[in-house]
């Protein structure tokens, strides 16, 4: 059995007096796909965040491959650079073309010369099928193809876990399966990841394990089949009747 | 442009109410001149009879002849296309505001002597002044927008007093203090630095809210992206930060450009050979006061308006380029 390359013990967070995030037990191991769901303000974005602090946690240990997440930790980027993160509104830079927001980070951040972050760059594109778009802004793509270039992005940095904070929650209904396709080859070539996502689908056919939050807790995770067929806590079965109610 | 309505009323300019309203509110304005002695009153002389004979008679036949030529000018002018009305338009005020000049009795000879002397040097010094001082209130107000925005207290209370000072002390009382004041802590400052020295100060001041501003206009997303792929805070300011911050930058610090033009005058106080000191200096030796100044107010004023176009090619510039 291999080391965890996340684990996260008796997490809490809060917000002020609101608590966010309470006594949070969670592991993931190198490969595995977790699929994170919950109704809206129950913390799995907040959680999803913590693991390359966005957000910071108050309580509890947080271990990303092998570093401990604190405040007073030297070298956040050091864990950052392993990281991917992929964002509900994409977040690409807008002053700068497909090709330059790929090629940034391998650059400025590892160091790369500019032929390798190139090459990297158009490898990471075909993979998610838009090299046609290498010279345009951000602003001249569709929302799909925006998400699939955030995604390159993050790839380019070749991280070793890809977090992803509600990936096509902005997008246009027709958009939504381009990028969980990409996310889902993604998966098959063995990426570890944890989405934070309500697209059911993708979380049976991709998922090792589902985790459904609720009030800042992990009320309930397991593999796909199981969390699907027979939900135990009650809240996850009124959840899992409205969203697959369609 | 403001939003255009697809649904056009008729031309207020158009109305005869309103004509007949005007005709009338502006015939009454005008009969409080006395009219009569002035080049209105020629073409009417066989009418109205010379001036001091004409009376009232004289004042309200010139006022209403006027008021009739001011609407159907309106009237016409209402007709034409955007681009004209802007075309004769200014150039109908401009007519008139040199026609106001033109009543002073200016002596034009004594103008053109020394013309190329307020161009030449006065100009020169007013737009060095100027330039340098805006290079170096950009730098300082891109260190006060980032101290402002830091949750370190020292440069925030730093930051907050700076601007809270320069922004309430007038900047004719920095430019005394600065020249006047640092002699006495041991320091000799000549007139140019001490000027530029209070302009940078003060703008920067200003410029500080701008940059502010600016700087938090970019979406909090671009921060969480950047700190995500691992840019440290310097990289993301410079690199992803800033340059999205710029375009929305340049268009108040080009009016901060044409406004610290005008302020550079002050500087003349302290006897910086700008502009305004030798159009004071100029004119007081042969008592000519109103030509240098009415002169100075053109140069600045013609300056301006080649400032504000190339302002709005630099706008029309980022707005092409953000897409």
């Amino acid at each position: 059995m291999p080391n965890p390359i996340i684990t996260m013990t008796s997490v809490n967070k809060w917000y002020g007096s609101y608590h966010a995030l309470r006594n949070i037990n969670f592991s993931v191991e190198p490969g595995e796909r977790i699929v994170v769901c919950g109704p809206s303000g129950s913390g799995k974005s907040t959680m999803i965040r913590t693991l390359n602090r966005l957000e910071a946690h108050q309580e509890g240990t947080i271990v990303v491959d092998g570093i401990e997440l604190h405040e007073k930790m030297k070298d956040v980027d050091l864990v950052r650079m392993d990281v991917g993160m992929v964002f509900q509104h994409f977040n690409l830079f807008p002053h700068m073309t497909v090709l330059q927001n790929l090629m940034a980070g391998p650059m400025w951040v590892r160091g790369a010369s500019e032929k390798d972050a190139r090459n990297t760059a158009m490898h990471y594109l075909e993979k998610v099928h838009i090299p046609e778009h290498k010279g345009k802004y951000p602003g001249q793509l569709s929302g799909g193809q925006q998400q699939r270039v955030a995604i390159a992005r993050a790839l380019c940095m070749q991280p070793k876990v890809m977090l992803f904070d509600e990936p096509t929650s902005a997008l246009d209904p027709e958009m939504v399966s381009e990028v969980l396709d990409t996310m889902t080859e993604l998966a098959r070539d063995g990426m570890t990841m944890v989405c934070v996502t309500h697209e059911m689908g993708f979380a049976k056919a991709v998922a090792d394990r589902v985790v459904f939050m609720d009030a800042g807790q992990i009320i309930e995770q397991a593999e796909p089949e199981r969390f699907f067929a027979s939900p135990k806590n009650e809240r996850l079965k009124i959840f899992l009747g409205q969203i697959l109610q369609h | 442009m403001l939003y255009v309505d697809t649904v056009v009323a008729e031309r207020l300019v158009h109305r005869p109410r309103f004509i007949v309203a005007m005709v009338v509110v502006v015939s009454l304005a005008l009969l409080t001149f006395n009219l009569n002695d002035t080049v209105f009153a020629e073409i009417l002389r066989p009418i109205i009879g010379a001036p001091d004979q004409a009376g009232w008679f004289g004042r309200l036949s010139i006022a209403f002849i006027l008021s009739i030529l001011f609407m159907l000018n309106i009237v016409v002018i209402g007709f034409l296309q955007f681009k004209l009305q802007l075309l004769i338009v200014w150039s109908e005020l401009l007519l008139l505001f040199l026609f106001f000049f033109y009543g002073f009795e200016l002596d034009f000879d004594f103008i053109r002597t020394k013309f190329w002397f307020l161009v030449t040097q006065g100009v020169f010094t007013t737009l060095y002044v100027s330039m340098v001082s805006i290079v170096l209130a950009s730098i300082v107000a891109l260190f006060g927008a980032v101290a402002k925005l830091s949750s370190n207290g020292f440069a925030y209370a730093i930051a907050s007093f700076y601007t809270s000072l320069f922004r309430g002390v007038p900047l004719l009382m920095q430019v005394y203090l600065i020249y006047l004041g640092l002699p006495q802590l041991g320091y000799v400052i000549d007139a140019v630095p001490a000027g530029i020295l209070a302009l940078v100060l003060c703008y920067g001041a200003y410029m500080t809210e701008i940059f502010r501003g600016g700087i938090q206009s970019v979406s909090k997303g671009q921060w969480e992206a950047s700190r995500a792929l691992g840019f440290k805070f310097g990289l993301t300011m410079r690199r992803i930060i800033l340059p999205q911050a710029i375009p929305l930058i340049i268009p108040s610090t080009g009016n901060q450009f044409i406004a610290m033009l005008k302020d550079s005058s002050l500087v003349s106080v302290i006897g910086v050979w700008e502009l305004m000191f030798l159009a004071r200096t100029a004119g007081s030796k042969d008592f000519r006061h109103m030509e240098m100044l009415i002169t100075a107010a053109l140069i600045y004023w013609a300056l301006s308006i080649i400032l504000e176009l190339i302002q709005s090619r630099i706008e029309r510039h980022y707005r092409t380029q953000s897409h």
